[in-house]
């Protein structure tokens, strides 16, 4: 059998004395589009963070193509949390792409001209190329995200990890974001924190359930099929109840779902 | 107005004026944007703790005040880093104790009659063609400093944490950068006084970040804006017998309010109705 991409091998982490995940144990294969969902304090993105080897777990292990994140010969690209808190700040798009690759600067910690060349093509990959120029406040939240995402890609990473892209967004940014995060994976392993349903249930392959524990579930390709379809017309709004009986979890409809 | 220009020691108030203008231009974006005015403040504070120990045990002014600007930046830079949550706290007493150590040090000083005052609010008549050469220099390598780092202060200023995970070393960037701030707070002591520089800091930053696309942009437009706050500034100061650092920043406050609501205005009509079209049929379709 082939090497999984992530494992993390009965994994528990605290932050002071409170424990925040206990126990989790999983397997991403190459080539999986994984989203981690959950309740908010559920240890979603710890996970990640650990994942990514920026926390160390108190038991347990996480491994890469096999080896500890920080001798793992891989890059992940990381698409944090959109804070906005400095937004005011003048900074134009191509900039913030160029951070991506701030590690591979020459000696005058210049960018070289490969380098400006990865970062547009990384523009062009998420179709924000035209706006190279513009200021980064001047943009919407779902083109400050691909912005994000550009320059998570430009250092050519076989493991995307994002943090909620997809918060604070419209309903069509956030298809749109999907979309791309799955044409994404057909180069690379992705994970991804989400709080909606809708669009986990319409591109993801499996779903980790995220509460202190968890719980993998597959995604079958024909529910995909289906709920992605919905997606398109914005006829359906897919709440998820289903997928949480198919767990035994207690069905919460959100008024949107009620409407629905 | 013009025989000003002909007295020595208003040529060496305008010189360091214009030089003193390049660092704070440098500098001042830099502090805005990583929040830092009130660690700044801090250390502008705690240099008179430098100043009352230089005039108390007789020796330099200018070393007695680099010395304690550079501590209070690296007990500043260590609170900030291990002590985030409360960090404004233990700057406001870096802030008062450094002051309250430089009052009594003073008070101490058996026949010290010369003006403290000048200290804090500046003074026109205090800088020294020394003191010149010492600015140039210090320009020389904020500048040289500023270039070379320029886009790690990049990452540091719009997102610290992705600058980490990129192998910046955003603690001795952050270090860096209150020194330099440490730096400039002495160097303009004495034209513009301890408390007035770091409105000084602030409020060119603050008006570019308006106007300005890029890092280096808001840098260049707060260089100038600061030259030409401070050259107005030391006119009125000699015209009607003030201090320099309070005509200063008065002068920087109308150019501040002026260029906030041209802003402003600039933004209405961009926001006008004939434009507002396009935007609302976006909206429409979403719908």
């Amino acid at each position: 059998m082939k090497t999984p991409a992530i494992e993390v091998r009965h994994l528990s982490f605290s932050y002071e004395e409170h424990l925040v995940l206990e126990d989790v144990t999983l397997e991403v294969e190459e080539g999986d589009f994984l989203a981690i969902i959950g309740p908010n304090g559920g240890g979603k993105s710890t996970l990640l963070k650990l994942m990514m080897g920026v926390l160390k777990p108190d038991r347990g292990e996480v491994r890469l193509y096999g080896k500890p994140p920080q001798e793992a010969d891989i890059v992940i690209g990381y698409v944090p949390q959109e804070t906005g808190h400095n937004l005011d700040f003048p900074i134009t798009v191509f900039d913030v792409v160029l951070m991506g690759v701030l590690h591979r600067r020459n000696i005058w910690r210049r960018y070289d001209k490969t380098l400006k060349q990865k970062a547009f093509e990384a523009l062009e990959k998420v179709q924000m190329a035209s706006m190279a120029d513009r200021r980064i406040a001047d943009l919407s939240g779902g083109q400050r995200q691909r912005v994000l995402i550009a320059r998570a890609l430009c250092s050519d990473p076989q493991i995307l990890m994002l943090d909620e892209p997809t918060a604070s967004i419209d309903f069509n940014g956030q298809r749109e974001i999907f979309a791309l995060l799955e044409k994404l994976n057909e180069e690379m392993t992705i994970v991804v924190v989400s709080h909606d349903m809708s669009m986990v249930m319409g591109y993801a392959k499996h779903a980790l359930y995220v509460n202190k524990t968890a719980v993998m579930h597959t995604i079958d390709p024909h529910t995909r099929y289906q709920i992605k379809q919905q997606l398109k017309d914005h006829k359906g709004h897919y709440c998820g109840a289903e997928f949480w009986q198919d767990m035994g979890r207690k069905i919460e409809c959100t008024s949107e779902c009620r409407h629905a | 107005m013009l025989e000003a220009l002909q007295m020595p020691f208003f040529q060496h108030a305008l010189i360091a004026g214009v030089l003193i203008a390049v660092a704070i231009g440098l500098i001042g974006p830099l502090t805005m944007a990583n929040k830092m005015t009130f660690m700044s403040g801090g250390i502008a504070h705690a240099t008179y703790g430098g100043v009352g120990a230089a005039i108390f045990f007789g020796f330099s002014i200018l070393v007695g005040a680099t010395v304690a600007a550079l501590v209070a930046a690296a007990v500043i830079s260590f609170i900030a880093y291990r002590y985030a949550h409360r960090a404004d706290t233990a700057i406001g007493i870096v802030w008062a104790v450094g002051m309250a150590i430089g009052v009594v040090l003073s008070d101490m000083t058996p026949g010290y009659n010369v003006d403290l005052m000048s200290f804090l609010f500046g003074s026109i008549l205090a800088v020294g063609s020394d003191d010149l050469w010492l600015m140039a220099l210090f320009d020389l390598v904020a500048l040289s400093l500023v270039w070379y780092f320029y886009y790690d202060f990049l990452a540091l200023s719009f997102d610290p944490v992705f600058a980490k995970l990129q192998g910046v070393k955003t603690g001795l960037l952050h270090l860096l950068l209150l020194i330099l701030v440490a730096m400039t707070v002495v160097l303009a002591m004495r034209l513009v006084g301890l408390i007035m520089v770091i409105a000084l800091l602030t409020m060119p930053s603050f008006s570019s970040e308006q106007y300005a696309r890029s890092l280096g942009g808001m840098m260049l437009f707060s260089i100038f804006l600061s030259i030409f706050y401070i050259v107005a500034g030391l006119f009125v100061a000699y015209l009607y017998d003030l201090s320099s650092g309070a005509s200063v920043i008065l002068v920087a406050a109308l150019g501040t309010i002026t260029l906030f609501f041209i802003k402003l205005m600039l933004r209405t009509i961009r926001h006008h109705p004939r434009h507002q079209r396009r935007a609302s049929v976006r909206r429409g379709g979403e719908a």
